[in-house]
């Protein structure tokens, strides 16, 4: 947004790119849980774009982003993100959008020592060079640490008005928003992103493993970001809605997953992913079970529906013990 | 003037936003596009796009769980 700013400010011509991964935090969330509902449901992008006046062009890269995710030459960060390919790949995409739509340069929002992987001055020349941007990408926050670029050499940007953070510290960047009378400066990098959440990876790992391989669809990163996860064992995973919003987005599941839910007390409904036996059912209903209002009945009835439809009602006796083992919870 | 319908239920933000830009760019100024979606969040993000690229929102509704934005394309 600053970056941005930065070289309007200069009577430049900037349009917005936004490219959807499956793993923004932003938008999906809150369309599943009530308790998210107080949250502003404006997706950063639109609202950045609006504020600074310019077109956005949201951009689904949820298919190329696999082989970025799946397997990263530069590594993962403190959890599953693998930023410094991620930026590398985003800059590639950026390039030959500018190329289609008869654009000059790329701008970001980058600053030099801000992220612990992404953003150090050793990266900085990684990210022009591996994405095919080279000298047109410009980074206006940070551009007088950095050799000129094409913009600058040409003349197309004034690099004297460009600026020189570098750091940790956010206070620069807010005094640039007050500067340019910007109230609300947008929520900082990787806060909205999945893959820098701990128990997301967590889940995502699992995942992983339990398939025996590293991929993934849509559905998938979607299905991790709601309700409970249990792996009772090995061969299937139990994920249980935490409320009536997840619920009802679990049911658009129930050709894809067994699913069940208790028919005699209030309870939630819950999803089966993976191979479960007759036995393994009755476990998964027994503690189904526990999360419902039958929790210290003796006996409730769990309905379960096959993937294609059919039910049929079992009685179990919810799951005794204070706490499920600890192994289970993902 | 074309009418078209899309169906973006079940489809969390945003794309909704990119399956309705995407079918815009297939149609001409004056057209109008019915989007039909599940996820509350398209009420603030499919107006919001509108306003940035210069189209119009002629309509939102909701009930049922769903929700309808009816805009027409600009000439941008
Ligand atoms: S935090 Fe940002 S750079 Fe890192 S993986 Fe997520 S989207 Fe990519």
């Amino acid at each position: 947004m600053l970056a941005a700013k930065t070289v309007m400010e200069q009577g430049v011509h900037v349009e917005g790119i936004n490219f959807f991964t499956g793993f923004c935090v932003e938008g999906h969330t809150h369309a599943i849980r009530e308790k998210d509902k107080a949250k502003p449901k404006r997706n950063n992008a639109l609202w950045v774009a609006e504020q600074l006046g310019i077109k956005l062009h949201i951009v689904d890269v949820i298919e190329e982003y696999k082989k970025v995710l799946i397997n990263p030459k530069h590594g993962y960060g403190a959890n599953m993100n693998p930023c410094l390919d991620c930026k590398i790949f985003m800059v590639n995409k950026a390039k030959q959008w500018i190329s289609e739509n008869g654009f000059d340069y790329i701008i970001t929002g980058e600053v030099i020592g801000q992220r612990p992987m992404s953003q150090r001055k050793w990266t900085m020349p990684i990210i022009a060079e591996q994405s095919g941007a080279d000298d047109r990408l410009l980074r206006p926050l940070c551009a007088k640490n950095l050799a000129p670029t094409l913009p600058e050499r040409e003349g197309w940007v004034d690099r004297e008005k460009l600026h020189s953070i570098t750091g940790r510290s956010r206070k620069p960047q807010m005094a640039m928003a007050e500067k340019f009378g910007l109230k609300d400066y947008a929520q900082p990098a990787g806060g909205c992103c999945f893959l820098t959440d701990k128990f997301y990876s967590a889940k995502l790992v699992d995942l992983w493993t339990a398939r025996q391989s590293k991929d993934y669809e849509l559905d998938d990163v979607m299905l991790l970001k709601v309700g409970r996860h249990i792996r009772p064992k090995p061969h299937f995973k139990m994920i249980i809605a935490r409320e009536e919003g997840e619920g009802r987005f679990m049911e658009g599941y129930r050709r894809d997953f067994i699913s069940m839910v208790c028919t005699s007390h209030t309870g939630p409904m819950v999803l089966l992913d993976g191979e479960p036996s007759a036995e393994d059912l009755y476990l998964a209903a027994s503690i189904t079970a526990r999360y419902g209002q039958g929790k210290n009945a003796d006996q409730v009835d769990m309905t379960i529906r096959d993937k294609d439809g059919s039910e049929r009602t079992i009685q179990v006796k919810p799951l005794a013990g204070e706490k499920l083992p600890e192994e289970w919870v993902i | 003037m074309i009418k078209e319908v899309l169906n973006a239920r079940r489809l969390l933000c945003p794309l909704p936003v990119i399956r309705t830009q995407d079918k815009v760019k297939q149609l001409q100024p004056g057209d109008q596009l019915e989007v039909i979606c599940t996820d509350p969040g398209v009420m603030q993000d499919i107006p919001a796009w509108c306003r940035i690229n210069g189209h119009t929102v002629l309509e939102t509704r909701s009930g049922d769980h769903e929700y309808v934005i009816v805009l027409e394309v600009g000439s941008c």
